[in-house]
């Protein structure tokens, strides 16, 4: 069933793309949603009360001289960020886009970046997650270049080089871990397991540094992060819905998967060095984010804030030596909703901006104002949106950065009080956009803006229901993580 | 010593001589007809190593012949090589009408690539090195009436003159103080002092020019732009092969006493700096191309300064070569079916106006770069493991730094193609042979990363005899 998950949407692709049968963009979000369905019925065959680090697992061998095999399964944290990534591509399928008259090539893409961002989360081979690592920028590549605006080209060729360094620096980290495995293997398991560079401290200092950067470039963490703004900036809104909403997490995911599971004894020691790059990446992201005048900078900026915030609550989580084993578990969990959440929250966001875009080609805030007497529907998204961004309680943003702060205050009780300002930030930040662009006199490009569409509405309305659901009932989602979060923190 | 031993040089030279005899009494209406007479001894010659591979791995004809697994591999590419360059070839030498000796001089190439590959003495490797180099000559200024071909040809002439003088200085200092030419004879400890170093970068420098390598590489990229596209796809592929294989052997059989390994690894790093600098600003593909290959050897150097220290550096040279051979036919193949194209800009909008063509040459590009699941992915995976295992990180790393470089330049074309506006006309297409070979080179390198299993199994108990 999890192979499927990959297999559908990579044959919806060569469907797409090769059939030329029309009606594109429905096709694909029938794709798109097959895999949806799946992992919703795998949510309810979960057991939560098994003992196995990962559950539904299938196996085929693949390269077994290198112990490499196509190996999928599934635990709480991988669950729920899959399950999320799926909902957001169909989302990001379903919102309107101008695809320049080439939409079977558009939808092609979209599915194959569906088909390797799932297999990502779902892997539990270490190999195939790099090989979808890799992937995954491919596709990006050229739904930027192709359907992107502005210097699209330039951002897209940024964007590549960038994190294909970060991926290549990352599969050096890999291989040195990898390289000390008895028998050589990529099974996660196994590498959970052996804990393999364990007692080496040289060796495991360089290959937890390599992956930590590698994945930080793709997280992005200050200061690694400047691929980010032009991608997001030039890319079509729905694309950046999937950057932000997806690609992003594989940074933060790789990073409890790979060094904070396979490496405990490194991750333990670098810790705080990693928790201070995440208070420094919530900080910088939201003061930069304050400065921004283009609508889709600042949110892409206050992207860096939050997967700050979930690296952080990581770094804490990963403290092992620390003891306080239930703060960590829930610095943890709150770190894989944070996840959860910025999919939901920044990838309506991004959409909504796309929206703009399709109306006025301007993402100038101070070309707009007053928007909500023109544009009630999209006001009223963008202001929940806003919200549970900024963190307000009720919305799903909160439960995510109130364990998060719980769980570092215990660890790292300054790094904690500090990252707080972060919060401060963001919340003048969307406040003032919201009321740059939304109150006051209607003026500007404001004058002539179309509401949004049927299409546009019944997307953000899932999405952001979702926030406000997951905002008021967590407890469907913890459930979930907390189980896969308590074996990892050892606190099981 | 059975004569078997060198059944597929055998049939590679008798092969040769038929198509000579019958390009010669042939008239010009059936000179394309050679390509079948190539193409047979191709296929008798792959049929012979299928036969060797199942010998047990040994060092024969007393001790100057190495019939070990790595070799038959690496012949074996060298044939499917030079199989899809005759396929592209009626079709590219179809105005010239005494064409049909062309593929006697390629499969006498194979003959010096395919020894070279064996050779497990300085005799044996001078003479197999020097028979693919006066070939490939030939094949570089086969287009006689055009400046840029004889140039192309001229160039490689001279650098190799001085290559193959280097190798032979090499060997003969080898010879004065081991007192043989056989790689075994080489007693530990002897290659020492003054003499030794001299012979040891004499044989570098010697065997570095037929793998492309710096500081004599810079034949490729002028072979690559100038000489005939087939001879081109041949030239940058199919003595790299060999040369590369030779290189593994030869070098570790010279003793730890002279620090070759470093020599190696400096080599390495310069050759893959140098090429992709070389490629970075090129407006011309076949250039590229040409600086890209060079690029790759330093790549595939990676594995020869590791070779004796670790299980993975074998099998990471084999992925290597067989990745590296497939995906450069590909694309010089795309080349040569849209009629030697070169200037980049002419490229532009290709994937609209030729998808197949320009989906080939972007899956061919990409495996060069080393993107996943392609053959070319599997290829630097072993090596940097292998690389990781032997003791050389930092080489890794900056084989990483190189291949993050060079990312840039491969995008360049394939922004040209698939990002920028449609604005010429419809390249023109040359014959649906070399359609063929390019379709098929590529498949190989998807299948060498999705089937990277069975490949590497395969490869897995090669040896490397004669050290």
């Amino acid at each position: 069933m999890l192979t499927l998950v990959v297999l559908i949407p990579i044959l919806g692709a060569l469907f797409v793309g090769l059939a030329k049968a029309g009606h594109d963009r429905w096709v694909a979000t029938v794709f798109a949603g097959i895999p949806l369905v799946f992992l919703v019925i795998t949510w309810t065959r979960f057991d939560f009360d098994s003992d196995a680090m990962f559950q539904l697992t299938e196996t085929a061998t693949w390269i077994p001289t290198l112990g490499v095999g196509w190996r999928m399964g599934v635990d709480g944290i991988s669950l729920a960020i899959a399950t999320m990534s799926a909902l957001i591509f169909v989302a990001a399928m379903v919102y309107p886009v101008d695809t320049k008259g080439r939409p079977s090539a558009y939808y092609a893409w979209m599915l194959f970046l569906e088909a390797v961002s799932l297999g990502l989360f779902l892997t539990t081979d270490l190999l195939v997650f790099y090989v979808f690592f890799d992937l995954s920028l491919v596709g990006m590549y050229f739904l930027i270049g192709r359907w992107g605006h502005g210097e699209s080209q330039l951002a897209a060729m940024k964007f590549f080089v960038y994190t294909l360094a970060g991926s290549l620096v990352m599969l050096l980290g890999i291989l040195a871990l990898y390289t000390a495995t008895d028998p050589l293997t990529f099974d996660m398991e196994e590498l959970i397991n052996q804990q393999p560079l364990a007692g080496n401290t040289v060796r495991g200092g360089v290959a937890l540094l390599l992956i930590v950067l590698g994945l930080a470039v793709k997280t992005p963490l200050f200061p690694v992060h400047t691929w980010l703004p032009p991608a997001h900036v030039n890319a079509p809104g729905p694309v950046s819905a999937i950057l932000a909403g997806v690609l992003l997490k594989m940074g933060t995911y790789g990073l409890i998967r790979i060094p904070f599971s396979m490496m405990r004894e490194s991750f333990d020691r670098f810790a705080l060095v990693i928790a201070i790059v995440g208070v420094v990446s919530i900080l910088y992201g939201s003061l930069v984010a304050l400065g921004q005048t283009d609508l889709k900078r600042r949110i892409a900026y206050t992207s860096v804030n939050h997967m700050g915030y979930s690296v952080l609550g990581i770094a804490a989580a990963g403290a092992f030596a620390s003891g306080n084993d239930a703060a960590r578990n829930l610095a943890l969990t709150g770190a894989t909703v944070e996840m959860v959440a910025h999919g939901l929250i920044t990838g309506s966001l991004f959409l909504m901006a796309g929206s703009f875009w399709q109306r006025t080609q301007s993402y100038v805030m101070d070309e707009y104002g007053g928007l909500s007497a023109s544009a009630p529907k999209l006001a009223t998204a963008a202001v929940v949106a806003a919200f549970a961004s900024l963190g307000l309680p009720g919305l799903v943003g909160f439960v995510a950065e109130f364990q998060i702060f719980v769980g570092v205050f215990a660890v790292f009780p300054v790094l904690a009080g500090i990252g707080l300002i972060g919060i401060v930030i963001t919340a003048v930040l969307f406040l003032q956009m919201l009321q740059k662009i939304f109150f006051g006199e209607p003026a500007g490009r404001s004058l002539s803006f179309a509401d949004l569409g049927k299409a546009e509405v019944a997307v953000l309305a899932v999405l952001l229901g979702l926030v406000v659901f997951l905002g008021i009932y967590p407890r469907w989602l913890l459930a979930l993580i907390d189980h896969t979060a308590a074996v990892l923190v050892g606190a099981a | 010593m059975p004569i078997g031993h060198a059944g597929p040089e055998i049939a590679m030279i008798v092969g040769a001589i038929a198509t000579l005899l019958f390009a010669t009494f042939a008239s010009q209406r059936f000179q394309s007809w050679s390509a079948a007479v190539a193409g047979l001894t191709l296929i008798v010659a792959a049929a012979e190593i299928a036969r060797i591979i199942d010998l047990e791995q040994q060092v024969t004809f007393s001790g100057v012949w190495a019939l070990d697994d790595t070799a038959a591999w690496s012949k074996m590419i060298i044939i499917i090589s030079s199989g899809l360059v005759v396929l592209m070839s009626p079709d590219w030498f179809h105005t010239d009408q005494r064409h049909g000796e062309y593929y006697a001089v390629l499969l006498f190439g194979g003959a010096g690539a395919m020894a070279m590959a064996s050779a497990a003495d300085l005799s044996e490797l001078v003479l197999a090195v020097l028979l693919s180099s006066i070939t490939g000559y030939v094949m570089a200024a086969y287009h006689r009436a055009s400046p840029v071909s004889v140039e192309a040809g001229m160039k490689y002439f001279l650098i190799g003159l001085f290559g193959n003088t280097a190798l032979l200085l090499g060997a003969t200092f080898m010879f004065g103080i081991a007192g043989t030419t056989r790689y075994a004879g080489f007693a530990p400890g002897s290659v020492a002092g003054a003499a030794g170093v001299i012979a040891v970068v004499s044989l570098v420098i010697g065997l570095a020019f037929k793998v492309g390598a710096a500081p004599v590489h810079e034949w490729v990229p002028d072979v690559a732009q100038g000489a005939p596209v087939p001879s081109a796809a041949f030239l940058t592929v199919v003595p790299k092969v060999a040369a590369l294989v030779a290189f593994a052997r030869l070098i570790p059989a010279v003793s730890d006493e002279i620090a070759w390994r470093p020599i190696v690894a400096v080599i390495s790093v310069a050759t893959m700096t140098i090429g992709n600098l070389g490629a970075l600003r090129q407006e011309d593909v076949r250039r590229l191309l040409g600086w890209s290959s060079v690029s790759q050897a330093g790549y595939g150097l990676m594995a020869v300064v590791v070779v004796d220290r670790t299980d993975f550096a074998i099998p990471a040279l084999l992925m290597f070569v067989a990745a590296y051979a497939l995906a450069n036919i590909a694309a010089f193949a795309v080349v040569a079916e849209l009629r030697g194209l070169t200037a980049l800009d002419h490229y532009q909008g290709l994937g609209t106006k030729q998808p197949l063509l320009a989906g080939v040459l972007a899956i061919s590009l990409l495996s060069l770069v080393g993107i996943p699941p392609l053959g070319g992915f599997t290829a630097k995976l072993e090596l940097f493991t292998a690389a990781i295992d032997g003791g050389y990180g930092w080489l890794a790393l900056v084989a990483v730094a190189n291949t993050v470089l060079s990312l840039a330049y491969y995008l360049r074309v394939l922004e040209k193609m698939y990002l920028q506006p449609v604005e010429n006309d419809v390249p023109a297409r040359l014959g649906w042979r070399v359609t063929v070979a390019a379709m098929t080179a590529v498949i190989l390198v998807v299948a060498l990363g999705l089937f990277a299993g069975p490949v590497l199994e395969a490869f897995e108990s090669a040896q490397l005899l004669g050290s």
